[in-house]
Parts: C-alpha cells; sequence; structure tokens
C-alpha cells in the first residue's frame, strides 16, 4: 500500500512547475527592476513604493475594496433572508430550489454579463458604479445563499423546539438560536463574494463602459497594455496580500464567533 | 411550530420569487431576445430565428465554440486522471507531505483567478514559449486538477483501508486492487470531480485571456472582445442554456432514479 504514495509523483512535479514556479516568478518580478520581458536581477521596492504612493492607484484600491464590500453586504442582506426561507421549505421543494440557484451559476459568466449590458441598455441614467455593483450582486448572490443555507439546513430541529418550549417568540428564537449558528455560513459566503469582487475585472469592463476601474484592470493594462511586467507582479502582489489579510481576518472573526 | 400564518407563508414565497427572478431574468432576456426579429437589445419585435442563422454564418464565433470545447474535453480528461491517481498516491503519503501537497493545491482554487492568469503567462513568456493552444491547454489542467482532487481525496479518506489490504493479501496485484477495489468504490467522487473541471474550463475567461495567445479564443474571449454588439451571441447563450439545463436534470435524476432501481431490487 505504501508504494501507491509513489503515483502521486507526476503531480508534484506538476504542481512545482505550474503552480509553485510561476507565483516564485510573479514574486521575483514585484521585487525587480523593470527590463521587458527578462528579470533583471537588481533588487528594488520601488515597484511597490510606485504604487503607494500614487493617489491614482490608491484610489483605485479604495474603489475596489469599496465596492466588493458594498457586494458582500447587499449579498448579505438578500442572500439571508433567501437562505433562512428555503431552510423553512419541505425537503423536495429545498432540492428543487437548490437546484434552481445552481442551475445559473454553470451558465458561463460572461455571457450573464452580457445579457446584464443589454437590460441596463434600457436605463440610460444608472451610474457606472450602480451597474457595477448590479452585475456583481448578481453574480455572487447565489454563492451567499447556498453557503448560508447549508449552514441554517445543518442546524438541529430540537434546538428551535427547545427554545419554543422554553418560551421564546419566533423572532427571539431566530435571534438567539438561527442567527448565531448560522455565523459560519455567512463567514464561509463572505470569503466567496469577497475574494472574487476585490479581484474582478470582467464585470467592470463590460458593465462599467471603460471608465470604471478596479485593480483587477489595472493589473491587466500594466500587463498587457504597458507591457510593465514588475509593476504588474507588484500590484498583484499587493493585491494579494489585502486578500489573505481579510481572509485572516474573517477567520479571526470566525472563531471569536464560536468561542462566544 | 408549524403553525405559520398564511400572510407568512405568501411572504415567504413571494420573496423567493423574486429572488429567483433577479437569478434569471438575464436569461430570460437573452432567450426572448435571440428570437428577436431586430438587432435591438430594448424593444422585441417579433419572433424571428434570424440570430441563429447568423450565429452558423459566424465563422468566428463557431471557431471559439470549437476551441472552447476541444480545451475543455482535453483539460478534464486530462484532470480527471491525474488527479485521481495523485489523490490514490496522496492518500498514501505521510501526513506533512499531504499537508503541503493539499496547501499548493489549493492555490489555484483560493488566489483570484488573475493571479494564477498573470503567474502562468510569466512562465510561459519567461522561457520563451509561445502562447498557443498548448499553452492554453496546459493552463486549463492545472487549473482543473485542484477540484478533481478536492472532490475525490475526501471520499478517498472515508474509505476502509483493510478492504484494498485484503484484497493484496489474497493474491491481487496493486493494478487489480487499484483498479477492482479503489476505484469503483471513489467513482462518483471521480465523475463529479470531472464534471466541475469541465464547467471550469468552459466557462473560463480570466486565466484563458492571458495564457491563450492571439490565435486562439474561446467562447468568453470572443465575448469580450466583441466590438459592436452582436444579437447572435444571445442565440449561442440559449443554446447553451439548454445544455447545461439538460446535463443537470439528468445528473440530478439518474442518481435518483438509480436509487429507485435499486430499492425495487431490493425488495
Amino acid at each position: 500500500m505504501k508504494s501507491f504514495f509513489r503515483m502521486s509523483y507526476p503531480y508534484i512535479l506538476w504542481i512545482a512547475l505550474f503552480i509553485v514556479a510561476p507565483m516564485v516568478m510573479i514574486l521575483l518580478y514585484a521585487v525587480t527592476r523593470s527590463g521587458n520581458g527578462t528579470i533583471t536581477f537588481s533588487f528594488t521596492m520601488e515597484n511597490f513604493a510606485r504604487f503607494l504612493s500614487d493617489p491614482t492607484f490608491l484610489k483605485v484600491l479604495w474603489t475596489s475594496l469599496r465596492i466588493a464590500f458594498l457586494t458582500t453586504v447587499f449579498c448579505i442582506l438578500i442572500g439571508y433572508p433567501a437562505a433562512l426561507f428555503i431552510a423553512g421549505l419541505p425537503e423536495k421543494r429545498q432540492t428543487l430550489m437548490i437546484l434552481l440557484l445552481t442551475l445559473p451559476m454553470w451558465i458561463n459568466m460572461l455571457l450573464k454579463t452580457y445579457a446584464w449590458r443589454g437590460i441596463l441598455m434600457n436605463f440610460e441614467d444608472l451610474s457606472s458604479e450602480i451597474r457595477v455593483f448590479i452585475g456583481m450582486v448578481y453574480d455572487f448572490l447565489p454563492y451567499m445563499i447556498i453557503q448560508i443555507h447549508t449552514a441554517i439546513a445543518k442546524l438541529d430541529p430540537n434546538l428551535k423546539t427547545a427554545a419554543y418550549d422554553l418560551g421564546a417568540n419566533p423572532w427571539k428564537t431566530f435571534l438567539k438560536v438561527t442567527l448565531p449558528l448560522s455565523v459560519p455560513g455567512i463567514i464561509s459566503g463572505i470569503t466567496l463574494v469577497f475574494l472574487p469582487a476585490v479581484s474582478s475585472f470582467v464585470i467592470p469592463k463590460l458593465l462599467g463602459g471603460g471608465n470604471y476601474v478596479l485593480i483587477g484592470n489595472l493589473i491587466e493594462t500594466y500587463f498587457l497594455v504597458a507591457g510593465d511586467w514588475n509593476f504588474g507582479s507588484a500590484i498583484s502582489l499587493i493585491m494579494a496580500l489585502i486578500i489573505i489579510l481579510s481572509m485572516y481576518l474573517t477567520k479571526k472573526l470566525d472563531t471569536t464567533a464560536k468561542e462566544e | 411550530m408549524g403553525k405559520k400564518k398564511p400572510a407568512w407563508h405568501f411572504f415567504t414565497s413571494g420573496y423567493l420569487i423574486l429572488v429567483l427572478l433577479f437569478i434569471y431574468l438575464p436569461i430570460l432576456y437573452v432567450v426572448v431576445f435571440s428570437f428577436n426579429d431586430s438587432k435591438s437589445m430594448i424593444s422585441f419585435e417579433g419572433f424571428s430565428l434570424r440570430w441563429y442563422e447568423a450565429m452558423l454564418e459566424n465563422r468566428e464565433m463557431l471557431e471559439s465554440v470549437k476551441y472552447t470545447v476541444i480545451v475543455a474535453v482535453i483539460a478534464t480528461v486530462v484532470s480527471t486522471i491525474v488527479g485521481t491517481i495523485a489523490s490514490i498516491g496522496l492518500s498514501k503519503a505521510r501526513p506533512l507531505i499531504r499537508s503541503v501537497v493539499m496547501e499548493i493545491n489549493n492555490l489555484p482554487v483560493l488566489n483570484p483567478d488573475i493571479v494564477t492568469a498573470i503567474s502562468l503567462m510569466l512562465l510561459f513568456l519567461s522561457v520563451k514559449i509561445q502562447r498557443s493552444i498548448v499553452t492554453l491547454t496546459l493552463a486549463h489542467i492545472t487549473f482543473c486538477i485542484p477540484y478533481v482532487i478536492l472532490s475525490v481525496m475526501p471520499k478517498l479518506r472515508q474509505l476502509d483501508d483493510n478492504v484494498a489490504e485484503a484484497a493484496l493479501d489474497l493474491g491481487a496485484n496493486p493494478w487489480q486492487a487499484l483498479t477492482r477495489v479503489i476505484i469503483p468504490q471513489i467513482y462518483p467522487a471521480i465523475l463529479s470531480g470531472a464534471l466541475i473541471a469541465f464547467s471550469m474550463s468552459f466557462d473560463d475567461f480570466v486565466i484563458s485571456f492571458f495564457t491563450a495567445g492571439k490565435d486562439v479564443q474561446n467562447i468568453s474571449m470572443y465575448v469580450y472582445s466583441m466590438k459592436r454588439f452582436n444579437p447572435s451571441v444571445n442565440a449561442l447563450s440559449t443554446l447553451i442554456v439548454v445544455a447545461v439545463t439538460i446535463v443537470l436534470v439528468l445528473a440530478n435524476l439518474i442518481p435518483a432514479l438509480r436509487e429507485r432501481k435499486n430499492k425495487k431490487e431490493e425488495y
């Protein structure tokens, strides 16, 4: 049986080549000076300094964080009641609802975003930001609903019965039993919504009409238009760091919630 | 409990219907406008199949469909095989090695797509490999394998090691133990891993955009690069919606039907 371990050798080679090496390359480019296409090994922090000292870049970063945050909040506000109501349905209809929610997730995101572009043509007054915001909430809402629903559906129904027996009304039972116990679902929903929302660059490009720039668009520009791979790599690293940090914070939030 | 007021029931159903309407709005929209007899995306001016005909004459669009399918099929087959073999190997690895490999395996899943995309682009360009359908397929295999492993691994760890040991003790060689004992037990997980891999590859935009080069484009890249609005996209979307619906309904019906059949056989 031990010899079966050897079966993982090809994949270990694969990840060394296609996951580890490319990540090392981003790191290398980010801390070296530009010499287009080749790495010149003079180490520098100026790529990071350039980003952090320019108000234009910081504004793009702020816009990305703000819209990702708003998207996450609205996904929770719309998604939580939906998840709760689905969990209250009879089992067969719950399965059907979840199937109906998952179905659009299998359809190409570009095509759905393109459809929104058509729909939003009917509303000329909307600002770029609102258009991007609608597209993002649309794209990420099903993930949030499914995560929260999974957490609520796992709860032992006896807990609710016990609360009723002890004299709590439905509203109090929700606040004291269901809501606190569904926090892990909200947390995993946040990771599935906030993280891709921060780095999204398709939705702002297709719905924002070119004048709405998020950090993902910045990375694209520096790689494909400006050809400055060093600066582009530095921006991606800054974004990755922010994402890791926010993931760490949400995890921390989760454990404190559990300890209470 | 149980005595829910009709008003409450009405409210919750209404809310869920509104959410479903929101989620299906763009899908209904493309289906309806794919039959529109005009180029307008705002007003419906009568039924016609002209955008379906236009789609069949649109070489560039059909090419993109062809490339999408070719890459998705190759990526699915390769990643399912490599991922399954790797999972079986890893499940027998020392805990430290396994957890390190799993952490790296999770990177493409957790990393923003754009970071995975530029990392692969940097790799290909810095070793001077022309970006083409080959690099595109390699990139797709790379981000598909983790999903296969994440689907197969939990199932493998539930397996009773003794069954495979018993097969070996009874004279089966490792190959037989693998193909007749282990794989049949994890078959459903392999299938669902393959399904996830296919849809990931089929729908991908960001990673393809950075790794495909100029000569190849998949459906997402085609839609992204369209200069002017083309209603044939609605026709294409409608066909994809129909295909996805059929596959998902089958994927959900087949296990249910099989279960019913098994139950019947028990009697």
